[in-house]
């Protein structure tokens, strides 16, 4: 007779949170638990990080910058991102659509424990800031000989 | 937890042959597409269109008309070091694809387009004879 909302065959609810786990098991095991310093998506530039046995690859997507403008800084395992893209406007002209991003930007990214900040290098690339961190040699994998 | 290779391309081979005819927006590999932001503005001249789509290079990049439709296409490529495996990603594909609907005073022959640090700029003029003119009134 009290029937909650919750378990309402097929409410709106339940598809939405049916469309939650769809998203879920798309994203899920790869987007949470969020990172502390996370920004949401869609922010500038967007960032992917890959990792070997040897090292950390950071990418920054950061298309149309001046990369002398561009500021990293490493502390220990904390990468810290920060710059400004200036999109020029025209003067004589009408807008129908102002997507990209214009303005100042900065993002933290947190690398594995391991990584040496002595060890970088960064260069720019069609848009892309690829940024390479070595691990430590102590971290490293190595293989056991057997005697 | 996933154990990919690439940071992109989330074991797209292997995607691409398990998918058989999946619905919504894919490319040809069979991978969901990345929609670059867009600035689009008007003067008198013509129309520009300005794309972000980081990590696309000039042979990467696809652009045509397709009867009144203008279609964007560019693939991301990452120099990836040996056997990478995914910490984090933002970009989740490594497809750039939109299009856009063009109209008739538009001069399609013309479209020139250039590619500078992964932004594209595509300049579509348009007709001369439909270009606006002022009209001078004079005093008789």
């Amino acid at each position: 007779m009290f029937g909650t909302t919750t378990n309402m065959p097929s409410s709106v609810f339940d598809e939405l949170w049916r469309l939650q786990q769809e998203v879920d098991d798309l994203f899920g095991s790869w987007s949470s638990p969020l990172g502390i310093r996370s920004l949401p998506p869609g922010s500038f530039p967007a960032i992917n990080v890959g990792q070997t046995s040897e090292g950390v690859d950071i990418y920054l997507f950061a298309p149309g910058i001046d990369p002398k403008s561009l500021d990293l800084a490493i502390q220990q395992n904390l990468l810290t991102v920060s710059g400004k893209r200036e999109v020029k406007v025209q003067d004589e002209a009408s807008y129908y659509r102002q997507e990209r991003f214009s303005g100042e930007f900065r993002r933290v990214i947190s690398l594995p424990e391991d990584v040496d900040p002595e060890r970088v290098q960064a260069k720019y690339v069609d848009g892309i800031v690829q940024i390479g961190v070595q691990r430590r040699e102590s971290a490293r994998p190595r293989q056991i000989e057997i005697k | 937890m996933t154990n990919n290779s690439e940071v992109t391309r989330r074991g797209s081979n292997a995607a691409a042959t398990a998918q058989s005819g999946s619905a919504g927006q894919r490319g040809q590999s069979g991978e969901a597409s990345i929609r670059p932001p867009v600035d689009i503005w008007e003067d008198k001249e013509g129309i520009t269109l300005c794309a972000d789509m980081p990590g696309v290079s000039k042979d990467r990049l696809e652009l045509r008309v397709d009867g009144s439709n203008l279609i964007i296409e560019g693939q991301v490529q990452l120099e990836l070091s040996g056997k990478a495996e995914a910490l984090y990603a933002d970009i989740r594909s490594s497809l750039y694809r939109r299009t856009f609907s063009l109209s008739g005073e538009l001069e399609t022959g013309k479209i020139a387009a250039s590619l500078k640090d992964g932004v594209l700029t595509v300049r579509i003029p348009k007709r001369a004879e439909l270009r606006p003119r002022k009209i001078e009134v004079r005093a008789s």
